[in-house]
């Protein structure tokens, strides 16, 4: 190995991940509280009125970073799952299980959102909208893979039966989703159809995408704090964890 | 060895046919609980029979999941089997090969005689065996995945359900729409092809990842 070579796998021992993550939690946390207050002031005092919806669309300040990190924690999962099933990489593994909770969270909270969303804008909490309809199926993805990797005691084997499931899973969302979508258009005369919306005042982008900011954060500092928890859990016999926690 | 595999298979499940006629009885009973459960409004019935018989089967189908690796698994015969020089790809084709034969086939049969008793038509009951013969091998591969990803674990049978059913709903979906057309009187081919592409796709990827999540179930 050259000597200039920056050894990118340092972090991925355990040992050096588990005080990295714990000198990040507190500056992320700090960075995911401001950008949340400055989300939330936008969104509630200086984004206009919307003439059409009123008041209540304000909830898409909330229900679209929610959905969007749904997706994306889904697809981050399986990565980290198929890299700690591929080079044998605990961290990965561990990381892919902590984010489940997280991304099944954000998929639950964008579903009641989208539901109290619904009711003032459509007049109904729930719609078999093609978007809607594969956002539930994306929970029960979630559900299986959580509840897998928590019906099997080994670690090792959670971590790789988790990961082929994840990585179906993956291959399967595509499918998934035009499936449903034709299934919506064979029945579209029963369903109500979200109307195109007008395009947005830049405040209101400025204050969606900041939220979206502050929800990266968070999920990237309830993450690590999660992984920590994990690793003191499996690691528990390993002499430096001894020392780091005292 | 393929064939070997798949008529030993066809043996043990002729020894204990208790356990296919059970599936086949639960499917039966489940189709016809739906008309109790609504009553006997023949529109309506016709109306949702498409959806009811492809729900069924898909839930008739999670029964017979857990057999499919679950007595090789216990008695070490699974072990075994993966020792084999033979690629594990074949063997695990031949398995879902035989679960088809044995678990589902029976369900294909039986489904027109289903579909009389919601007063569909002769077209429709012909388009109900074609999609169920080409949707009940999707069930099976999607199905072996979960089955192997579960041995040896605690409420096996839930977890199958839990983990297969959400990866199942394009094969419902383009199954219960070719039934649907057929009902309405349009074409019904375009789901039928749909329903065929997902029978490839998952013949091609799913026996790899059930050889994957067999090795790391038996490891």
């Amino acid at each position: 190995m050259s000597v200039r070579s920056i050894n990118w796998y340092k972090y991925a021992a355990p040992a050096n991940f588990y005080p990295l993550a714990g000198k990040m939690i507190p500056s992320l946390t700090g960075i995911t509280a401001v950008l949340f207050i400055m989300g939330l002031y936008l969104s509630f005092f200086v984004a206009p009125t919307d003439f059409q919806q009123g008041e209540a669309y304000r909830i898409i300040f909330i229900h679209v970073p929610a959905a969007w990190m749904g997706m994306f924690l889904y697809v981050l999962m399986a990565v980290y799952a198929g890299l700690g099933w591929a080079f044998n990489a605990r961290l990965a593994s561990m990381m892919a299980t902590a984010i489940s909770t997280t991304g099944a969270v954000f998929t639950f909270i964008s579903l009641v959102t989208g539901a109290l969303w619904g009711r003032p804008a459509w007049g109904v909490y729930w719609v078999w909208d093609a978007r809607m309809t594969s956002t539930l199926i994306l929970m029960f993805l979630y559900v299986g893979f959580i509840s897998l990797q928590s019906s099997i005691d080994d670690p090792r084997r959670a971590d790789r039966a988790g990961a082929v499931l994840a990585l179906v899973g993956l291959i399967n969302i595509p499918i998934i989703y035009f499936s449903v979508q034709w299934w919506n258009s064979l029945h579209q005369g029963a369903t109500i159809r979200i109307a195109n919306k007008p395009t947005m005042a830049p405040t209101m982008l400025a204050a969606m995408l900041i939220l979206l900011a502050a929800c990266w954060m968070y999920s990237i500092a309830v993450v690590l704090v999660r992984v920590r928890c994990i690793i003191r859990e499996r690691e528990r016999e390993a002499p430096w964890l001894a020392e780091a926690v005292a | 060895m393929f064939w070997w595999l798949v008529w030993r298979d066809l043996i043990l499940a002729w020894r204990r046919r208790a356990d296919v006629l059970a599936t086949l009885f639960f499917f039966v009973i489940v189709v016809s609980l739906f008309p109790l459960g609504i009553g006997p409004e023949a529109q309506l019935l016709r109306t949702i029979a498409p959806g009811i018989v492809w729900v069924a089967a898909l839930l008739a189908s999670m029964l017979s999941l857990g057999r499919i690796f679950g007595n090789d698994y216990q008695d070490g015969t699974l072990e075994q089997i993966l020792l084999t020089p033979q690629p594990i790809y074949l063997l695990v084709l031949a398995k879902v090969l035989a679960h088809w034969l044995v678990s589902e086939v029976p369900l294909v049969a039986i489904a027109p005689l289903l579909g009389v008793q919601f007063g569909l038509s002769q077209n429709t009951l012909g388009t109900i065996a074609v999609s169920l013969l080409l949707g009940t091998p999707v069930l099976s591969l999607i199905g072996s995945i979960g089955a192997a990803l579960t041995l040896g674990l605690r409420a096996a049978n839930v977890l199958i359900a839990l983990l297969v059913l959400p990866l199942c709903i394009p094969a419902l979906i383009f199954g219960a729409g070719a039934v649907e057309a057929s009902v309405d009187g349009t074409n019904s081919q375009p789901w039928l092809l749909l329903l065929a592409a997902t029978l490839i796709v998952s013949l091609v990827f799913a026996p790899w990842a059930t050889s994957a999540a067999l090795k790391i179930s038996v490891e």
